[in-house]
């Protein structure tokens, strides 16, 4: 058994942790948080480093503009985006745009998008959510006419700034997943919890769009496209948790209260245990979800809502208790506990909510499991 | 045991709904001030105070030669649940009336009293709490600020933080260091002062949820006379017990949504397993049985205290669970229901999330509800060793001088 990175994909790690400590310091998170209204949201100049680094490209084969590398070189950028609290566009282009060009797209569709998505040219976004719930197939009222696309969808995460759009929408009796530019589309800044990402209210009207894959197979692709996307966002989440358990740590050995650092007392111990065994579940599950993924395995489904539930739930845990462990200081704008846990929640809703997850999970386990 | 208002506390409520529906607003979904109208925020409070203070329903626990109306503790139970159906704008007022005033009354001299307490319970003057400072939170015998005598005088300077609404404060009670040759707790000294005293700085926080409620306040070479000083040199410490032991009182029902709200978000929205509406999910409803359960247990102990309180028993540590409970619930139920709303959960827009936001917005002051007037584990450390009897933690600063314990610095 090898149940690990190898050496090269954990020096490329060092390096993507090098360049965002540089490139995204929390000066360039804070600078997309504090922006004024209609400023970019999004760090243009971290995009183009990460462009020209490779990493939008990383997973899209050579044919198509990418570096053709695999999904573990994605997942291991994927922990340290996510651990940066990274103020650009990544998970939409890469863990959701790509993912359903490359499982859906045809070859001219791929050769049309893929290259401006590798070169940093082209930012995309994935369109699902219409209202507040999970979605459901039967609920989806954008409609496709096999040609144009209308309907509003909101939220859609880095649909302010997307040149392109991958969209559920009804079509006949069924569903289809379809891509449209987004040049003259209304598009409308939505506010929410994590202002370091943007979220749009995007209006088509009889906007042209074409489909990926068959007609009816949309709510398919979408599922498909999700699991995909659920992993390589835990990753983040992981990252994220990770970024949070260090922080905690940190300062529960410098802090001082009642002449003891504040980690000596026993409750702060348990609780940054606590934030590391979660953390380490989710890790575990998520590096399950990466093999998977990477492998094309059977497995997927299941390992990637494993990935996806465990990594929630270890963000979560560890952006709230870093703040308690810091004390007045964590409820501060100034201290950058909020990041996290504003990105938390984010991640947590991005590819659909814990519960949404939970019962795709037993679902498969039945039916890994049927009678 | 019996639930039933007594006639007198019938006609009392009876009263106070007829007050509260002559002086205030229904309850709308909006809980939380909009910044650019403090102001206006503040001469409503104040003028709501005021109506209060005339038909008698401030102060209506203290003795009348305070103001007060001199009634058992459950009239004001029952004047609050009253309130808490309207958009009453009492909170500027929280801190003084429940901490800062309860400690003048015990500790100041007639005079004093009688220059104070009735414009506090008026809301012409608001006061707040000086205690916590940067190295000094939950050891807030710990604190630093130094105040030394010059003859009728003292001379204060450091450093205050977290104070909230300094900076609409006319009054503050000041916990300060006077002798640090002697251990931490003995060295302390509580005064009260304008907070219009020259070499006295308000400069506001900006918290993580967006506004700025709280308050760093610098003392340079502030002076003031030895006769606002609240108890003996030296007995700072004692004094400030009085006054967090009020904070438990104080510190009572937690802000965000209610039942409805809660209830009406269930029934409009889809349930994550793609059947049905969320109040039919049978995770969220095993959920909202605990959260259920959880607040009836603090509501329905607060009335075992108050029962207690009017057979003259003083209120014990126990009462330090309420805050527990109240900030993590807040914390769960917010963080749920968004997780339900799915991607639109991340949506922070009044107009355009559900109920107004509430959800969203509750999120994010949680955190600072399980930090605020003692932590969860500083709570928890009480319940444990003061209720349960446990041994405390190891002390390495007992039998030390102030000067000489460790600070990490
Ligand atoms: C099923 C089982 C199998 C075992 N097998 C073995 C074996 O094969 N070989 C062997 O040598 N021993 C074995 N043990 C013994 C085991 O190691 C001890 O029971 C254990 O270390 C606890 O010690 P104790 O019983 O003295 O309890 P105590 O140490 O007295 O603990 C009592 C309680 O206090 C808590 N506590 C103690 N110290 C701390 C602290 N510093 N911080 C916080 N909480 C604390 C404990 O968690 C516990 O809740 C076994 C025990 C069990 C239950
Ligand atoms: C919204 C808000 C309003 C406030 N308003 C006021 C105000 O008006 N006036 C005022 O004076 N103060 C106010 N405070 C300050 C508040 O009382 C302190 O923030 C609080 O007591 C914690 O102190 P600290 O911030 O220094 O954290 P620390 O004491 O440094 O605590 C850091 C962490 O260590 C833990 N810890 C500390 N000691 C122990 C221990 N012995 N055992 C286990 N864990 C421990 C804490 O629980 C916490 O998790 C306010 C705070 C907030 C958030």
């Amino acid at each position: 058994m090898n149940f690990d990175f190898s050496d090269d994909q954990k020096s490329l790690k060092d390096q993507a942790r090098k360049v965002l400590a540089d490139k995204s310091s929390i000066k360039a998170v804070r600078a997309v948080l504090d922006r004024k209204p209609g400023a970019p949201s999004y760090d243009q100049d971290l995009w183009k480093a990460v462009a020209e680094l490779g990493w939008l490209g990383i997973a899209i084969p050579e044919e198509y503009g990418g570096v053709g590398l695999g999904r573990l070189e994605l997942c291991v950028l994927a922990e340290e985006l996510g651990r940066a609290v990274a103020p650009i566009p990544f998970a939409s282009t890469v863990y959701f745009a790509t993912e359903a060009l490359l499982l859906a797209g045809s070859d001219a569709q791929k050769q049309k998008w893929l290259p401006k998505i590798a070169s940093g040219e082209a930012i995309g976004c994935f369109a699902l959510s219409e209202g507040p719930g999970a979605p459901k197939p039967d609920a989806i009222t954008t409609t496709f006419d096999g040609s144009a696309l209308s309907g509003a969808k909101i939220p859609v995460a880095d649909g302010d700034i997307a040149h392109f759009a991958i969209v559920l929408a009804k079509e006949g009796a069924g569903t289809s997943l379809v891509i449209a530019e987004l040049d003259g589309v209304k598009r409308s800044e939505v506010k929410t919890l994590d202002p370091t990402r943007g979220h749009a209210k995007i209006e088509f009207a009889k906007t042209k769009a074409e489909r990926l894959g068959k007609a009816g197979e949309g709510w398919d692709l979408a599922d498909a496209v999700l699991d995909r996307a659920a992993v390589l966002l835990a990753f983040e989440q992981v990252g994220g948790a990770q970024a949070c358990l260090d922080m905690a740590v940190d300062y529960a050995k410098n802090r001082y209260a009642f002449s003891r650092q504040i980690g000596s007392f026993q409750a702060i111990k348990h609780k940054l245990a606590d934030m590391y065994v979660a953390a380490e579940v989710a890790r575990s599950n998520a590096y399950y979800g990466a093999w998977a993924l990477s492998t094309e395995a059977p497995e997927l489904p299941l390992a990637a809502a494993a990935a996806r539930v465990a990594a929630t739930e270890a963000y979560h845990l560890a952006s709230k208790e870093n703040i308690q462990t810091h004390g007045g200081m964590g409820f501060t704008w100034e201290v950058d506990c909020h990041l996290f846990y504003r990105r938390a929640k984010l991640l947590a809703v991005q590819a659909g909510g814990p519960g949404v997850w939970k019962e795709k999970l037993v679902r498969r386990l039945e039916l890994k499991n049927a009678a | 045991m019996d639930f039933n208002d007594t006639p007198e506390e019938a006609a009392f409520r009876a009263e106070a709904r007829k007050f509260l529906e002559a002086n205030c607003a229904p309850k709308s979904g909006q809980r939380q001030q909009p910044e650019s109208s403090e102001s206006d925020y503040l001469k409503k409070a104040k003028a709501y105070q005021k109506k209060k203070a005339e038909a008698g329903f401030a102060g209506i626990t203290w003795r009348k030669e305070h103001g007060g109306r001199g009634l058992a503790p459950i009239f004001n139970v029952i004047f609050g649940q009253e309130e808490s159906k309207f958009d009453a704008p009492s909170g500027p007022f929280a801190i003084g009336l429940g901490m800062c005033i309860p400690t003048m009354i015990a500790f100041a001299s007639e005079e004093q009293k009688k220059r104070y307490v009735g414009p506090a319970l008026k809301g012409e003057e608001i006061w707040c709490q000086l205690f916590s400072e940067p190295s000094a939170g939950s050891d807030v015998a710990g604190l630093k600020t130094r105040a030394v005598r010059d003859g009728d005088d003292w001379v204060i300077n450091g450093q205050k933080v977290w104070t909230s609404g300094a900076h609409y404060s006319d009054y503050g009670i000041l916990l300060v260091r006077t002798n640090p040759d002697v251990e931490k707790h003995k060295g302390l000294t509580m005064f009260f002062l304008s907070m219009k005293t020259p070499g006295v700085e308000v400069r506001p926080i900006h918290q993580m949820s967006g506004g700025s409620n709280f308050n760093e306040v610098y003392f340079t070479d502030v002076r003031i006379p030895d006769a606002q000083r609240l108890g003996e040199v030296g007995q700072g410490w004692q004094v400030a017990l009085v006054t967090l032991m009020n904070e438990r009182l104080a510190v009572g029902g937690s802000p965000g949504p209610d039942y409805a709200e809660i209830m009406e978000l269930a029934r409009r929205t889809p349930s994550p397993t793609g059947k049905g509406t969320l109040l039919q999910d049978q995770a969220f409803r095993a959920a909202l049985a605990e959260w259920f359960v959880s607040a009836e247990g603090y509501k329905l102990g607060r009335f075992r205290t108050m029962t207690a309180l009017s057979k003259g028993q003083t209120p014990g540590p126990e009462s330090s669970i309420g805050k527990i409970l109240n900030a993590n619930r807040l914390q769960d139920i917010t963080n749920a229901a968004i997780e339900a709303e799915d991607h639109f959960g991340i949506i922070s827009d009044e107009s355009l999330a559900p109920m107004e936001a509430v959800f969203q917005q509750s999120y994010m002051w949680a955190p600072g509800l399980r930090i605020a007037g003692g932590t969860d584990e500083i709570l928890k450390n009480i319940i444990a060793e003061r209720v349960l009897g446990l041994p405390q933690d190891v002390r390495v600063d007992k039998g030390v001088a102030y000067k000489d314990l460790p600070t990490g610095r």
